[in-house]
């Protein structure tokens, strides 16, 4: 084994397909015959369609069929069932009745020869509304209907409505985030294909396995007969897990025309119908002794949700454990609003539920008149006080130091407004980052083949954040081959079943059993040597080593691998392994942990607020990949400051319907508003308990906390605690 | 996207007159603005006239000091060119706050112009809104309004700003429009040529029907003067501007001796504020001043509640940039 590939800064495997183009996504690929949809979209958020004129529609250059809720195929709804891979959000179908339930819902589907044809064509089919009065906020639904509590995800201990009403110390804040969209580059895409009932199709996809099943169920089928793909996406960040209603639309399509169909949703439609992140608005009630040690939290949350299904955002899922406090209370409700259905969006839960918690313990710490890092050390916990056992491994207090210590964190000046640069006055704050380290099941199989390649399959994806080479870098590990002689083949529902690459847990899920794999592969290949007339005829397997894809006997000679399968006439000698999913009964709760440290400047002649740095120290686990991981932090580091600072999709509050639905309005920070500098300081302790490998998964955790400690550090410099997201400078402009 | 009929024009006089012979003709140039308003069916052309081989990409000094811009020229080539450089730094800081690499590079000095503006229920194609189907309402007004909408020279009948970045500095530093069509060549003086919105948001501009730009010239550049262009916006690049001010300022020794504020993202059109400039002369270079003159800018301003922010961040724009031209004795 060479302990230097796990862990080593390896480039991208699939950067050169990507850099040159001939990486295919979702709608890169053109079946013969294939024709194009392109949606009606519904123009308000609430009511009945009145009817549907096609007729002009029909007219147009080069239309093939136009559906509706009139003429749409009948199709079944999928269970929506994690343990049977059929999840969806939505679990409508399109076209299933003449109700809109929020504004882009598909009203029609025009097929055509090309996709101008169906565009133009599309806006010829004339609908009329019967329109009522639409749910527009999540502030509008609680008024009107109040909120319904979720029943899962509750938790409560000790007293801590008693704790708080009798602590010396208080402070009770309610926290909004807005309904933020999830805008990957890619666009949602589906090119379906039918052949004799058999299906095929690209879908721009987090969970080929999930979206196998969920179409076959829907389409009522048996699975065997689907293969998804989806080799390579343009990120998705939780959008692309489960099947959306445009999926369902290409797919019926192309099998009622019997002819390949490919349907790509419209910047502007990304924002209704393939999922975003919920509202929230959150009240959090914290209480300490004189000492500074909590002795209440209170979180309770609620988020918007669709009329079609409830989605709940699971805001308190870091509280009810990320400090050690004896009376905690965690609720989730939530209220419907003419919108799309909500879905998990990068860090679903604790992004939202981070801010808020991150942001009270701040206003906490200055009511102790305490430094915020302090307080969060005198309240460190190694416990998750909410199941009672112990963390399986936990390094928070060194991501504390080391991110303090990088930071220059003990020469801050907690006066606010005190710390100046020219014209602008600097903020330096702080928050903690949490995540969940999950664990599911996969399969995988791994090949030394003949020619001297390894080839390695499990139905997981890369989504844009590296898994191609960690799973090459495993295979390495346990073969010694060279990074360019491993074939990883991903993406494909017909590779042995793995995880979606969601939660963070793809590598932790993956890996273990590409590692296994890997070994039974290196001992089925022993075994060939070891057989009667083979190179080693009389050797035990156990005097074999394997290394560097060589075979060698203990004190005797060694053999290329290739010789040994040539010699016969082999093609390759292969492992399949299966590894198992959390237990979650081995006395362990397994997170991950980190800390973020941030200074802004604000620019209060101008009223320019900008983020100028960022130390990250995060503590998930071994590190596969310094460089696939680095960047994983950083990523989320930018999108954590465009979460603090910019991102809000939002809805004329007449109409229900999106505003500022593309890539002009809808602001995301750009390279120019990357700080000068991010360090992020991987800690790198394996964790063993979770796996063999020691892995977590770093995908999550680095956008968790991250708004706070900006909005922590604007407070720092402005004397203004922003509750709202996003922080805007009209907020700060305020006197 | 309708279908459409494309002719290329080898010259001024062939796309006039292709234009006048084709239905609901329309001019295009780099075709930023314009074929993303037609694949959302806003506008809807049913003939193009490309004007870009109509040559007109030069940029020259005139005999009597002034700068000659060819329509045709790129925003990129614009801001970079050795002249803009020299005599108009702030017009070459202007473009390059605005929009992005890829776009300055196929977007022209007349389609930069002509270009559209941002609001969202103009570009919805279904909400209510006077530019796109006159009489139908203005959908912003009580709906969203913020970050590009203006607060001067605002009508109850539209409220969005004007989007240009490079016709703020041409604002600031005066001009003509030169313009070809029907009835022949004729100029627009450049804070003519943009039209408030009054009660006839979709009447934009000076055109006649049928009339092409064909260049605009700067007038010759005020001496001995500093200038700079201050764009402010929630994020730092590829963002209209929420407010921004170019100015333009000669001094003799710590007295203003001359001055042009224009501003952008706050007005319905490319803004000069002409009543700030005048009380700007004769005035020391202070902040005090600074401020006094800020003040009369945005006098009459009609915010919403969701940009009402921008009078004190266009008041804050006036201020910085005049503070950045005059210097540190300023401060
Ligand atoms: C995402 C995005 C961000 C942007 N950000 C900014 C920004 O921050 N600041 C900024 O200033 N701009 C910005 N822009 C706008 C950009 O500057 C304009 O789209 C561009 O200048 C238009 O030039 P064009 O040559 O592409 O015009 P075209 O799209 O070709 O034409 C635009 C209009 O001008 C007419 N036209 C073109 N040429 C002539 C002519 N010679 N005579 C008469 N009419 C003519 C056309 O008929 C059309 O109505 C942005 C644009 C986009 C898409």
């Amino acid at each position: 084994m060479s302990q230097s590939i796990i862990g080593a800064a390896k480039p991208r495997v699939d950067g050169p397909a990507k850099l040159s183009g001939q990486a295919r996504y979702a709608a890169d690929h053109f079946p013969a015959n294939m024709a194009y949809a392109y949606g009606v979209f519904s123009t308000i958020a609430a009511g009945k369609i009145a009817s549907i004129d096609v007729s002009k529609a029909r007219q147009q250059p080069g239309v093939i069929e136009i559906f509706h809720h009139g003429n749409f195929p009948h199709l079944h709804r999928s269970p929506s069932s994690f343990a049977s891979q059929t999840k969806v959000d939505e679990t409508r179908l399109p076209f299933e009745d003449d109700t809109i339930y929020y504004g882009g819902q598909f009203v029609a589907l025009v097929v055509a020869d090309t996709f101008e044809n169906a565009r133009d064509a599309a806006h010829y089919v004339d609908v009329q509304y019967t329109p009522s009065e639409p749910v527009t906020s999540l502030s509008q639904a609680l008024q009107k209907n109040g909120s319904k509590p979720s029943e899962k995800n509750q938790h409560e201990r000790g007293n801590p409505d008693g704790a708080y009403q009798s602590a010396p110390h208080k402070i009770e804040a309610t926290y909004t985030t807005p309904v933020e969209t999830h805008n990957p580059m890619e666009m949602h895409a589906t090119t379906a294909s039918w052949n004799d009932g058999d299906l095929t199709f690209y879908e721009a996809s987090q969970g080929v396995v999930f979206a196998k099943n969920t179409i076959a169920a829907i389409f009522g089928i048996n699975p065997a007969r689907i293969d998804a793909r989806s080799p390579y996406i343009g990120s998705g960040f939780g959008s692309k897990l489960w099947i959306w209603p445009h999926a369902v639309c290409a797919t019926a399509a192309s099998r009622e025309l019997g002819r390949p169909v490919q349907l790509m949703v419209p910047r502007h439609q990304m924002f209704t119908t393939t999922g975003h992140r919920p509202a929230t608005q959150q009240k959090l009630r914290l209480a300490t002794d004189d000492d500074g040690k909590l002795v209440s939290i209170s979180h309770d949350s609620v988020n918007s949700t669709s009329f079609v299904n409830r989605y709940v955002e699971t805001c308190g899922v870091c509280t009810s454990s990320l400090y050690g406090c004896d009376n905690v209370r965690v609720t989730e409700g939530t209220a419907q609003v003419n919108q799309g259905t909500p879905t998990s969006m990068r860090a679903p839960g604790a992004a939202p539920g981070l801010f808020a918690l991150e942001s009270a313990i701040d206003e906490m710490a200055e009511a102790l008149n305490m430094d915020p890092l302090a307080f969060r050390k005198k309240n460190y916990t190694e416990r998750d006080g909410s199941q009672d056992k112990p963390f399986s491994s936990i390094h928070l207090m060194e991501a504390y130091d080391r991110g303090a210590e990088k930071f220059g964190w003990s020469k801050r000046d907690p006066e606010i407004g005190s710390m100046r640069n020219g014209t602008e006055i600097l903020g330096w704050g702080m928050a903690a980052c949490n995540w969940d380290a999950l664990r599911q099941s996969s399969h995988a199989r791994v090949a030394l083949r003949a020619d001297g390649r390894a080839m390695v399959s499990c139905a997981t994806q890369d989504i844009g954040t590296g898994t191609y080479t960690i799973i090459a870098q495993t295979v390495a590990d346990i073969t010694g081959l060279p990074l360019d002689r491993i074939d990883v083949e991903i993406g494909d529902s017909a590779y042995p079943s793995g995880p979606i690459s969601g939660g963070s847990w793809a590598s932790a899920s993956a890996l273990p059993a590409v590692q296994n794999a890997a070994r039974k592969a290196v001992d089925q290949l022993k075994g060939f040597a070891t057989q009667d007339g083979a190179t080693y005829a009389d050797a035990s397997t156990d005097k074999l080593s394997f290394d560097n894809g060589t075979l060698s006997l203990e004190g005797g000679e060694s053999t290329d691998y290739t010789a040994v399968l040539k010699g016969q006439r082999l093609a390759e000698a292969f492992g399949e392994a299966y590894t198992g999913g959390d237990e979650k009964k081995d006395g362990y709760s397994y997170r991950s942990f980190g800390a973020h440290f941030v200074e802004i400047g604000w620019d209060p002649g101008i009223s320019r607020l900008r983020v100028h740095r960022v130390v990250s120290a995060i503590d998930v686990g071994q590190i596969v990949n310094e460089k696939t991981a680095t960047n994983q932090v950083e990523g989320a580091i930018e999108m954590g400051i465009g979460m603090a600072l910019f991102e809000a999709t939002e809805y004329d509050h007449r109409s229900g319907m999106p505003v500022n639905n593309n890539y002009a309005e809808y602001v995301v920070p750009t390279h120019a508003d990357s700080p000068e500098s991010i360090d992020v300081v991987l800690l790198d302790y394996p964790d063993y308990k979770l796996n063999e490998l020691g892995v977590r998964g770093i995908g999550e955790i680095g956008i968790t906390g991250m708004a706070a400690a900006v909005a922590n550090a604007v407070y720092h410099a402005t004397g203004k605690r922003v509750r709202d997201l996003p922080i805007r400078i009209e907020d700060l402009m305020r006197t | 996207m309708r279908d459409f009929s494309y002719t290329q024009a080898g010259s001024v006089g062939a796309a006039v007159k292709a234009h006048a012979q084709g239905q609901d003709a329309a001019y295009i140039a780099g075709g930023t603005t314009l074929l993303d308003l037609a694949k959302l069916e806003v506008m809807r052309p049913g003939h193009l006239v490309d004007v870009r081989k109509t040559g007109l990409d030069q940029v020259e000094r005139t005999s009597d000091g002034r700068l000659r811009i060819g329509t045709n020229v790129t925003n990129t080539d614009l801001a970079y060119h050795p002249l803009v450089q020299e005599h108009y730094p702030v017009l070459s800081e202007a473009i390059l706050a605005g929009a992005a690499t890829g776009i300055r590079n196929k977007a022209t000095t007349g389609g930069n112009i002509m270009q559209r503006c941002r609001c969202s229920y103009f570009r919805d194609n279904v909400s209510p809104c006077n530019k796109r189907e006159p009489g139908s309402g203005c959908s912003a007004i009580g709906g969203k309004s913020r970050a590009v909408f203006a607060v001067l020279g605002v009508s109850d009948h539209c409220i969005v700003a004007h989007p240009s970045d490079m016709c703020v500095a041409m604002a600031a530093i005066g001009g003509y429009v030169t313009v070809n069509g029907p009835q022949g060549e004729r100029d627009i003086d450049f804070l003519d040529f943009h039209l408030l919105p009054g009660d006839t948001p979709a009447q934009e501009h000076a055109l006649e029907p049928g009339e092409m730009i064909t260049h605009v010239t700067l007038d010759a550049p005020l001496q001995g003067a500093g200038s700079h262009y201050l764009k402010l916006r929630d994020r730092a690049s590829y963002q209209f501007a929420l407010a921004s001010a170019g100015v333009i300022v000669a001094t003799d020794g710590n007295t203003i001796r001359d001055a042009r504020i224009a501003l952008g993202g706050v007005g319905t059109k490319p803004w000069r504020a002409a009543d700030a400039e005048k009380a700007l002369i004769g005035q020391p270079a202070s902040e005090d001043t600074f401020a006094r003159v800020a003040e009369i800018a945005f006098k009459g301003a009609r915010p919403t509640e969701s940009n009402a922010f921008k009078v004190p961040l266009g008041k804050q724009a006036i201020v910085r940039a005049l503070t950045t031209v005059t210097g540190p004795q300023a401060s």
